[in-house]
């Protein structure tokens, strides 16, 4: 029993304090991921936050070539884009251009900066860090600001929750029923700039949709209900950051020894494998559906 | 243009004087004047572009009109009106949307609220016989996304009834619709509006679907209105003078087409969509 459990956390798991800060941080932006994920998935906002993500990743850069905490440079040019893209595009097919240029523009600059990080700080590791994450070097004084933050968005989804919806169905219902469409839409595309920029932190700019988009999409499989689709949505990314970790940390004896795998590797997969798991069980649970609609209609 | 007067009561739901709008130098709508009666049934027929849309948004407050007055109930048009109901063309939705129609309806009742809903019994009840309403119970619990065009549209018409509305608008419910749906949506919303006195303004580019129910027809056409009985509107002189242009108004078979073209009907063209495609085509 000891050696099974041994085996699964590999010893030291527990005492580490990294990991503990590891697990806090990546749980509690799994959580807030899963949330706000279902509002992007419904809202086809999925591309809006891949870009987001990686204009912060260029203010990242910038950050780390000041020698300042990089959540900063997250969150700066991440909410600066989002309000960007939100007032290029109005409509969908504008906004898909708007955020098109947006992610080339984001990209370009980041390449610059990382380039002048190596450059000036000697850290060849800079690149890796902010594209691909780094939650075990996550200092323990930017975990209060995550926590603060994911407070904060959490309190704003409750409180825009059925605006939100409404607009996310219909933009036309929403604005014949006295909502003020633009600003709920202009509220929601910052507080998903601020959970994007979080995931940053850990899984880095280039996979923080990971978070986002595949446990979401996974729970809509399962459920059609907004409250558990939510619930499960967190569950599942929480699940998958801490098995995520779990690995990353096993793997220190992994080749090369002695140098984790990334977690976002990890991460990643798993949330491929629940996506694909939930697809399975969603084509099966909605292939009985058509069939008793079907019965239906020929018993009428 | 020619105008009802003997509806023109105070106690119209809807009185529209006079109204003009006009984008830059483009004019949209001009001289359109309209009194709706609680529990009247009135078609809003045109073809597309006609500013059918743009009228409804003028009643809905979303849009100032460049001149007249439009009063819903004695009191200015203005946005987020309760005393309007409205039911959108069409959702599109991500098929897979958590969301079930009575989800949907229930967005009706408290879908501009800040906060989570609370009140789930008293919410449940409202929604539950709106759902009866309408004959939408036995869909009530599935997936939105993958229900029909014609269970949507029913879930629409109950959502925008939760408010209790006296004016129920419907932009083109029916274009998306097969024959039997859109037959089914017509019977509904005029069943609806007499038993609820709720009056209706339905938006359709056909009026044949409508022809046995609504009361009155407001036909648009380049910008301007002809209202009244289905006969006083569709004769070829007011429909002529509308168009500025003759046009002739064929009946067939109890339908009725528009035709473009005063010599034989051979080189006419239809202004209206007409027979047997009450909306079929996608």
């Amino acid at each position: 029993m000891r050696n099974i459990f041994n085996l699964i956390f590999a010893p030291g798991f527990f005492e580490n304090a990294q990991v503990i800060n590891a697990l806090l941080l990546g749980g509690v932006v799994a959580a807030i991921s899963g949330v706000v994920g279902v509002f992007v998935v419904i809202r086809g906002q999925s591309f809006a936050g891949h870009s987001i993500a990686d204009f912060g990743g260029a203010g990242a850069a910038v950050a780390f070539l000041l020698g300042i905490n990089t959540l900063w440079g997250f969150l700066g040019f991440g909410v600066l884009s989002a309000v960007g893209v939100e007032l290029m595009g109005r409509r969908a097919h504008e906004r898909d251009t708007a955020t098109g240029i947006v992610l080339s523009i984001a990209l370009g600059v980041e390449s610059l900066f990382l380039f002048l990080d190596t450059h000036y700080t000697g850290q060849s590791g800079a690149p890796m860090l902010i594209l691909f994450g780094s939650i075990f070097v996550i200092k323990p004084s930017t975990v209060p600001i995550v926590i603060g933050l994911t407070v904060m968005t959490a309190i704003i989804i409750c409180l825009i929750y059925r605006p939100l919806l409404l607009c996310s169905i219909d933009s036309d219902l929403a604005l014949t029923r006295g909502v003020p469409v633009r600003i709920v839409s202009l509220l929601f595309i910052i507080l998903l700039a601020l959970v994007v920029e979080e995931a940053s932190l850990i899984t880095g700019a280039l996979l923080s949709t990971a978070l986002l988009i595949g446990p979401a999409a996974t729970a809509m499989r399962l459920t059609h209900k907004m409250g558990p689709a939510m619930l499960c949505s967190s569950v599942l990314g929480m699940l998958a950051m801490w098995l995520g970790v779990v690995l990353a940390y096993d793997s220190y004896l992994w080749p090369p020894q002695g140098r984790g795998w990334p977690v976002s590797f990890f991460v990643c997969v798993l949330i491929l494998l629940f996506y694909l798991l939930g697809r399975m069980h969603g084509t099966i649970h909605r292939a009985d559906k058509v069939s008793q609609s079907a019965e239906v209609i020929t018993n009428a | 243009m020619m105008e009802k007067d003997q509806n023109k009561t105070s106690h119209a739901i809807l009185s529209i004087e006079n109204i003009k709008v006009q984008f830059g130098k483009r004019c949209i709508l001009k001289d359109v004047n309209i009194q709706v009666n609680p529990g009247e049934f009135i078609g809003l027929i045109g073809p597309n572009g006609v500013g059918k849309s743009t009228l409804l948004k003028v009643i809905l407050g979303l849009l100032a009109p460049t001149a007249g007055n439009v009063c819903i109930g004695g009191k200015t048009a203005r946005k987020g009106n309760r005393s309007i109901g409205y039911v959108p063309q069409k959702l599109y939705l991500d098929p897979q949307i958590p969301l079930r129609g009575r989800d949907l309806v229930a967005l009706g009742l408290d879908g501009h609220r800040w906060g989570i809903s609370l009140h789930a019994k008293e919410r449940k009840k409202r929604v539950d016989e709106m759902l009866e309403a309408v004959d939408a119970s036995r869909f009530a619990d599935s997936p939105v996304g993958l229900l029909s065009g014609g269970e949507q549209q029913r879930l629409l018409i109950a959502q925008a009834l939760l408010t209790e509305p006296k004016l129920l608008l419907l932009d083109e419910p029916l274009s998306n619709l097969d024959i039997k749906s859109a037959y089914e949506v017509v019977q509904l919303v005029s069943r609806i509006g007499h038993e609820k006195r709720v009056a209706v303004i339905l938006v359709a580019h056909d009026m044949n679907p409508l022809l046995g129910v609504m009361d009155r027809v407001l036909y648009l056409a380049d910008g301007k209105a002809a209202i009244g009985t289905v006969d006083d509107v569709f004769c070829s002189d007011v429909l002529s003078k509308l168009y500025g242009y003759p046009v002739e108004v064929l009946h067939v078979n109890g339908r009725i087409m528009v035709v473009g073209g005063n010599d034989s009907g051979m080189n006419g063209f239809p202004l209206e969509s007409n027979c047997c495609d009450s909306g079929a085509e996608s």
